[in-house]
């Protein structure tokens, strides 16, 4: 899935001597690596299968610097993909071999922290997790937490739109950001958002989240602090049925109750877990749920009875609360700990991310397991289960080289399932370049024009990440997913790249 | 009544292929705002209805031309509703409406606004295309987010003709209480509740007194009541009645001003009379002030000040952008409607 620009575009041919000898000579500061051996550790993110080394990678220190590369690099036409803590999962910081990996982990700074107004105001490259952490003596933390939270950046959160366990009562990165600093295409700073509720004009700040990199470069966030909920429990509930917790699933929610977080795991899953952190889960369960109920201790005492007496309806063999925190802590690492385990029960495995309506959730299975039978491979499935949002680990061998185009092919289908049921091709890792494909299978080509309307809005020379996110109409059409309507293709006028 | 999606499509294609300007419109409760706009009016209330609502995957969707009342009755009757409490100017909206304004009521800075609730939405663009953007899931990132770009974009960027929203369950307990405390006691009030977690969900301070909601479930509800103290709020109807503007405050000839400021903002020397709601971080002002004084005592406290309503027509109702922020939002407009005919000006006279 490299950078192919005959599907893609044609890149600018950029003479890599001079651009560096430009950089050095005006921004003679600014950290620049061009050796191979210094460009190759940058040559992937979190989704290593897809390597390219990048022509130069750029480590500012300062906004200025920042602003002033971008400026050099729209004047001299050269790509630019930025990056944070490089963990993500779709290859949405893959670089190019023609362009520029802009790495912001230096801007590593919390800068304020206002315990009055509940925000912190931080640089791109600081931690989701520390974050949290800084906030914690005042009682407060920010409440997406990916379940890369300790390594991943938020600037990276942001280009993303990251989410995590907790999403279905406190929501995406959208939802916990109050402003953005921004740094344009061509080097021009721009605020989106305030310190308030709400600012005039378009909602250009929810825009940018999820943007992949594509209209600007973040190089500040204020995001919304919350007081730490004084109580939380957790429910471990066994099931001889996905139908079964499936059903319980939507009856908890039906009676009222929002779980801070509610996580379904099958049975292979459960066990490769269970293997690795011994958390305590039943082995000979089909399906298991975890059900965390936080905030004050009275709200708290009446949820857990409520859902309590929903999984036992909902046919639960055996219900289990937490007895104390260490309890807690070892139900939840299980659950934590399920992608490194079943990365011990196979050599190498592909996370997908499709969310589907939770009702489809027996049909989207049972239809995963049949693909498994059809391409030979297994898949572990892990399941944000409050939100729709399914992980179906698929398990294979990389060295296998057909073994790992049938994983591909098996997680094309898998996302093309979610998109069949009403559910999308991707909850929380982005597009990136993993799914370039598959965006054409949810969106149709005018969609898919319009989105690259709004990009040509901010990047007209298409410099930012180009590539990644949202796919040419050509791609489309040799993909063959295009949705065609009235038997030709919008716009024939336009250049398809 | 029903779908009349093709209907909306054609009139936006003749206004397309004859550049006329169209002014998408429900039920009008908020004609008021913005920058009155030359064109024809494009009625939406006709496409109206329920499509889709399945209360286990809270998740409703409706047409634009629905009324809100009709929506949260029908939330209602699952024990549903929509967070972010709608204002409903004249008696009722329509979801085309509320959602390009982007208005939320009293529960707004606890529960999110609008925006934060919309999933997907369809939409008829300048190219005269119906589009689908986000989907019936509560996470979905594929794309950029066009569907909560909608939000608050009053109608400038495309036709919204459907809208899917996350919805939550009603809480179990509700209860109001009014205490008699100044302005900045009763900020100092509310930051200390926030802080011990305490279910406030509503806090409004204004002559003096300030009125409270407490929600969530019954014990937590009765032991914020019992250590808050105070008397019960005497106006049962008082926090819809803010909501829509019905209360007297918002009585009177004096132009009234919205200033949305960052939450936990001390008292302002602003002048006029005021309401104090979102826990301070929308003040309502009844003032004749110019428009510059008060735009520059907000933007120092890190707010806006937008002119709401008022006899004499403003040029420039919304708080102004800086400069580089407009010329983008003047080419994101251009991108996505060439012709300009949605509700050109309406923000702004060059948007």
């Amino acid at each position: 899935m490299h950078y192919d620009e005959r599907l893609d575009g044609p890149l600018p041919e950029v003479d890599k001597a001079a651009l560096l000898n430009r950089l050095r000579r005006d921004l003679p500061d600014l950290h620049v690596l061009h050796r191979r051996e210094d460009l190759t550790p940058y040559e992937c993110d979190g989704l290593s299968a897809y390597r390219t080394v990048p022509m130069l990678v750029a480590l500012p220190d300062t906004l200025a610097q920042v602003q002033a590369l971008m400026a050099i690099a729209s004047e001299e036409g050269v790509p630019v993909v930025a990056r944070g803590a490089g963990t993500g999962l779709s290859g949405g910081a893959l670089p190019l071999e023609k362009g520029i990996l802009l790495v912001m982990a230096r801007f590593n700074r919390i800068l304020e922290i206002d315990t009055e107004a509940g925000t912190a105001r931080v640089q791109p490259g600081v931690r989701n997790l520390a974050i949290s952490q800084a906030a914690a003596p005042y009682g407060l933390y920010y409440a997406p937490d990916p379940s890369s939270q300790i390594a991943c950046s938020i600037g990276g959160n942001v280009a993303e739109n990251a989410g995590g366990v907790h999403c279905l009562k406190y929501g995406l990165t959208v939802h916990n950001l109050l402003k953005l600093e921004i740094v344009t295409v061509d080097g021009e700073c721009l605020t989106l958002g305030s310190d308030a509720l709400d600012t005039p004009g378009f909602d250009l700040m929810a825009l940018f989240t999820g943007s992949e990199g594509m209209l600007g470069i973040v190089t500040e966030i204020t995001v919304k602090l919350l007081p730490t909920p004084p109580r939380a429990k957790v429910l471990l509930a066994s099931f001889d049925s996905v139908e079964n917790a499936g059903q319980a699933v939507a009856d908890i929610i039906a009676a009222g109750v929002i779980p801070g977080g509610l996580e379904m795991m099958d049975n292979l899953a459960l066990c490769a877990a269970e293997d690795f952190a011994h958390a305590g889960y039943p082995r000979d369960a089909a399906a298991i749920l975890l059900c965390e109920l936080d905030g004050v201790e009275s709200d708290v005492d009446e949820d857990c009875q409520r859902v309590r007496a929903v999984m036992e309806n909902a046919g639960a063999t055996d219900i289990r609360q937490a007895r104390d925190d260490a309890e807690r802590q070892r139900f939840w690492a299980g659950r934590k700990a399920a992608f490194p385990a079943v990365g011990r029960i196979s050599p190498d495995y592909y996370c997908m991310d499709g969310t589907i309506p939770k009702r489809e959730l027996p049909k989207v299975l049972a239809g995963i397991e049949a693909l498994s039978r059809e391409y030979d491979l297994r898949v572990a499935n892990v399941f944000h289960a409050g939100d729709g949002n399914m992980h179906p680990l698929i398990l294979f061998d990389a060295n296998d080289s057909d073994q790992l185009h049938r994983a591909e092919a098996l997680g094309g289908r898998i996302l093309e399932l979610c998109v069949a049921v009403g559910g999308s091709i991707t909850g929380e890792h982005g597009v990136g370049r993993e799914k370039i494909n598959q965006m054409c299978s949810q969106f149709d080509a005018d969609e898919i024009t319009c989105f690259h309307a709004v990009k040509a809005a901010f990047d007209p020379q298409r410099l930012l990440n180009p590539g990644k996110n949202i796919p040419t109409l050509n791609r489309c059409a040799e993909f063959g997913a295009m949705h065609i309507h009235r038997g030709e293709l919008p716009f024939p006028e336009l250049e398809r790249f | 009544m029903g779908d009349q999606a093709e209907a909306l499509l054609e009139r936006v294609r003749a206004a397309r292929a004859e550049r006329r300007p169209l002014c998408p419109r429900g039920t009008g409760g908020k004609s008021h705002l913005g920058r009155p706009v030359d064109g024809e009016v494009l009625d939406t209330l006709g496409h109206s209805g329920v499509v889709h609502y399945d209360p286990s995957e809270l998740v409703v969707t409706a047409r634009a031309g629905t009324r809100v009342s009709e929506l949260i009755a029908t939330l209602a009757e699952q024990g549903q509703m929509l967070p972010f409490e709608p204002p409903l100017f004249g008696g009722d909206a329509s979801v085309g409406g509320m959602v390009a304004s982007g208005l939320a009521g009293p529960r707004r800075p606890w529960a999110g606004s609008v925006r934060d609730f919309v999933l997907g939405t369809r939409v008829i663009t300048g190219e005269g295309r119906h589009l689908r953007f986000g989907g019936e899931v509560m996470k979905n990132v594929a794309g950029y987010d066009l569907s909560r770009l909608m939000a608050g974009s009053f109608g400038c960027l495309g036709l919204i003709t459907e809208v899917s929203f996350k919805v939550l369950p009603r809480p179990r307990a509700s209860r109001s209480l009014q205490l008699r405390l100044t302005g900045e006691q009763a900020r100092e009030r509310i930051l200390n509740w926030r802080r011990r977690g305490l279910p406030v969900s509503a806090a409004c301070h204004g002559g003096g007194l300030l009125r409270l909601r407490l929600e969530g479930n019954q014990g937590s509800v009765d032991a914020a009541v019992a250590e808050i103290g105070g008397e019960p709020l005497e106006d049962a109807h008082y926090w819809q009645k803010l909501r829509d503007q019905r209360l007297p405050f918002f009585d009177g000839a004096k132009p009234l001003w919205r200033l949305s400021l960052p939450p936990a903002t001390p008292e302002l020397d602003l002048p006029g009379t005021r309401l104090s709601d979102w826990g301070g971080a929308q003040r309502w002002l009844k003032s004749d002030a110019d428009a510059d004084t008060l735009r520059q005592l907000a933007a120092s406290a890190g707010g806006s000040a937008t002119r709401f309503s008022g006899e004499e027509p403003e040029d420039t109702p919304f708080h102004p952008l800086p400069a580089p922020l407009l010329r983008y939002h003047q080419t994101l407009k251009a991108r996505l409607d060439p012709n300009r005919i949605f509700n050109p000006g309406r923000l702004y006279a060059d948007l």
